[in-house]
């Protein structure tokens, strides 16, 4: 790199994280520490049934035989489980019928953080879930969407009000079995949404779900299950941050997506955790597990992310092609500055015949932070005519942030197509030097360039959200550069 | 409009401007002509305000600021526009895009309100109109896998958008068929007026018999050896430039 390039570099540094402030309210939390105490203290919190409880229990026992992954391209310090706090919830009557019911105070977080849970502010055509901590404030839409037939509320309110629909999918894509943290969160989980649309229903609004982290020393394991049932479809959404803090908080969530015949998920994120300060202090690991199935024919199910908070990211948003002509799709942008890391990726798993999937990753290093993509595609005996295409492309800003890429692909029918491109490009200072020469100063040069970038994933995104998450990466990257 | 006195610009230790003096008045349009790696590309560049070159001495008056104190983006909204040779690609910003911010910016900083996006596509398509520009050109990614042509031809529809008070243009004339010539001559003289002037590097008359230059400079290592009228770019194509190197190698 040449000399004015790293000027600049250190000239900028101030990043902000404007989502860092913390809620004064009463806590109702467990004590320290993960034993089946605290596995049945959670269940108890939550009034749950005697098989909700027995599900816990084996996954936390099994979760004690397990070991901790270690084959990620990077290091992290050893998480003491001992010293977490599994559940913390706002201190408030369990039952909320009405907004009116909600402490004020997690009001006025939400309003800060722009999501607006009151009637009259409410983006119109989103409902929101929004969950505090452990729990699950107050979901909005709820009557309208009744209407339909469509549910969406907390899954700790679906554990009571749709035992039968919980217990068969619940863990049927994501079993407690499969790796280390989903085993502990399927023991610990506290909160999350559960939604399920209907035979032939096209959802009539996005559906949105917001976490926020909040208190001290605490993980966030939250759950979500969304089940399209044949012909239906639903556009879901997720959105999160946290306190700035010196310590780092666990995140370890589990997401299920199924989708019956004909049916299509599409589930975006929006991932802006607090990522730790300059020096890499603090931060929110966020391991998450996140998969769907095409369970039926022509199914179809999106993950559309846009990751640029957390100090840690490492997940692998997955596709399980079980119905024939069913289709995955992964697209990605993971933004990292800084001394964040990022592993991310996904995995398409061809069962049926003429399955197919698309999966369009964007990377972008700055700082010295570390971005990793890392997929699979696995093509089965059976899946005739399966056909695959990869894009991934990385950017990288500045000389000390580093890319990387793992494809790993394991074809067993020689009837399967499958397409890889792959680059890794550098803002050039000619790029900055001609937005210059055009009046257009250095951070909204950058912002430009790497919107560009991800342009056909911002695509993906619904309207609203696409505008907020252009505004993340350039805020993301504020003094990043160049 | 733009005064240049006793430039001096190096780049990596090696000198390559050696001297330069120019006077460009409002309305004027000045060719600078010269053999290869004479350092008219470095000239335009050290206006537009790259910083990998180094100025070494001289002052540069533009509108009456220094331009040499500006940043690039400064003296791009004070109405300086470079015509790049060689284009840059921005993959996924549409030059629709691209121009907005750039507009904007430049409103920004001169304390204006950015502009209503029904207004600039208004603009654009009144600009396209005049440049005879193609609406596939201006939605795809700038510069992208565009030809050489509409590239330069795309540059100069930058030009006519951001309205400049100085336009440099690089060899802007490379690489254009005989009709895009035309189009990007006529462009360029609809632009004419008298308040904005023109700096046009070319290797060709051919340029100049659209573009007719009121003077003509030759630039050879890094210094302005010879002007003239529009008619010196004529003599230079009978003649090449061997009669200048000599003269000037007989000089020292
Ligand atoms: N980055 C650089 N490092 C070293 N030498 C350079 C660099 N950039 C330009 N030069 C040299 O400076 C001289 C002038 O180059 P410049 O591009 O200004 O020439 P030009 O007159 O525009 O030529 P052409 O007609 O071919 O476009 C050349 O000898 C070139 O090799
Ligand atoms: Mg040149």
């Amino acid at each position: 790199m040449s000399e004015p390039e790293v000027d600049i570099i250190d000239q900028v540094v101030s990043q902000e994280y404007k989502y860092g402030f913390v809620t004064d309210i009463e806590m109702d939390t467990a004590p320290k520490g993960l034993n089946e105490d605290i596995v049945r203290f959670i269940s108890a919190k939550k009034n749950e049934p005697e098989w909700m409880l027995e599900y816990r229990l084996k996954a936390f026992r099994y979760w004690l035989k397990m070991e901790e992954p270690n084959w990620q391209n990077f290091n992290y310090p050893k998480i003491n489980y001992q010293d977490i706090i599994y559940y913390a919830a706002p201190k408030q009557k369990i039952a909320l019928d009405s907004l009116d019911q909600v402490d004020p105070e997690l009001l006025k977080t939400f309003e800060k953080l722009g999501i607006s849970l009151l009637e009259q502010k409410r983006l119109t055509g989103v409902a929101v879930d929004a969950v505090f901590d452990s729990v699950s404030i107050a979901t909005t839409f709820k009557e309208q969407l009744k209407e339909k037939g469509v549910i969406f509320c907390a899954i700790s309110e679906a554990v009571h009000k749709h035992p039968d629909l919980v217990k068969k999918y619940l863990s049927s894509v994501v079993p407690y079995t499969d790796n280390y943290f989903a085993a502990l969160n399927s023991a610990v989980f506290s909160d999350g949404s559960f939604v399920y649309i209907p035979k032939g229903v096209r959802c009539p609004m996005e559906l949105s779900t917001y976490f926020r982290i909040n208190a001290e020393n605490t993980g966030q394991f939250e759950r979500t299950l969304i089940i399209a049932d044949e012909g239906s479809y639903v556009s879901y959404l997720e959105g999160c941050t946290a306190p700035m803090r010196d310590e780092n908080q666990l995140h370890a969530a589990v997401v299920e997506l199924i989708a019956l015949e004909k049916a299509e998920i599409k589930y975006s994120t929006v991932q802006n955790w607090y990522p730790g300060d300059k020096e890499g202090k603090g931060g929110i690991y966020n391991f998450v597990t996140k998969r769907g199935i095409c369970e039926g024919a022509y199914a179809k199910i999106s993950w559309t992310q846009v990751e640029t908070g957390s100090a840690i990211t490492w997940k692998y948003p997955s596709c399980i092609l079980k119905g024939d002509y069913s289709t995955g799709e992964f697209f990605s942008v993971a933004v990292t500055n800084n001394a964040q890391v990022a592993d991310t990726g996904t995995k398409m798993i061809h069962i049926g015949k003429h399955t197919k999937s698309r999966i369009v990753s964007k990377g972008i290093s700055a700082g010295k932070s570390h971005n990793s993509y890392r997929g699979l595609v696995k093509v089965n005996k059976k899946a005739e005519h399966a056909r695959n295409y990869t894009q991934c492309d990385s950017m990288l800003i500045g000389d000390r942030s580093g890319a990387h890429t793992f494809p790993y692909i394991e074809v067993n029918n020689n009837t399967a197509t499958l397409e890889h491109e792959a680059s890794t490009s550098k803002i050039g200072e000619d790029q900055i030097f001609y937005c210059s020469q055009r009046g257009i100063g250095l951070e909204e040069a950058i912002s430009l360039i790497v919107n560009g970038f991800c342009k056909e994933v911002l695509n993906q995104l619904p309207m609203e959200f696409a505008v907020e998450a252009q505004k993340l990466l350039a805020v993301s990257l504020e003094g990043s550069v160049g | 409009m733009l005064k240049i006195e006793n430039l001096k610009a190096s780049i990596e230790g090696k000198s390559i401007l050696n001297g330069i003096n120019l006077d460009i008045k409002p309305g004027e349009v000045h060719a600078i002509m010269g053999p290869n790696g004479a350092g008219k590309s470095t000239l335009s560049a050290v206006l537009a305000g790259r910083n990998d070159y180094e100025v070494t001495e001289g002052v540069v008056d533009f509108l009456g600021k220094d331009l040499l104190d500006m940043s690039p983006e400064d003296r791009a909204r004070e109405g300086l526009f470079l015509a790049f040779q060689y284009p840059i690609e921005i993959p996924g910003v549409s030059t629709t895009n691209f121009l907005k911010t750039a507009i904007n910016e430049k409103r920004k900083y001169l304390g204006l309100e950015p502009m209503e996006a029904t207004d600039f596509l208004k603009f654009m398509r009144s600009k396209m109109e005049e440049m005879e520009m193609d609406k596939s050109l201006t939605s795809r990614s700038l510069n992208e896998g565009f030809s050489g042509g509409e590239k330069k031809r795309n540059e100069v529809f930058q030009m006519a958008m951001l309205e400049p008070k100085l336009a440099i243009l690089d060899e802007t004339d490379s690489g254009l068929d005989i009709d895009a010539l035309r189009l990007v001559s006529a462009g360029v003289n609809k632009l004419r007026n008298p308040d904005r002037s023109f700096l046009v590097i070319t290797h060709y008359q051919r340029l100049l018999d659209y573009i007719v230059p009121d003077f003509v400079h030759v630039l050879y290592k890094g210094r302005i050896v010879k002007s003239g009228d529009a008619s010196l770019a004529k003599e230079l194509e009978v003649k090449g430039y061997d009669w200048i190197k000599q003269e000037v190698e007989a000089a020292v």
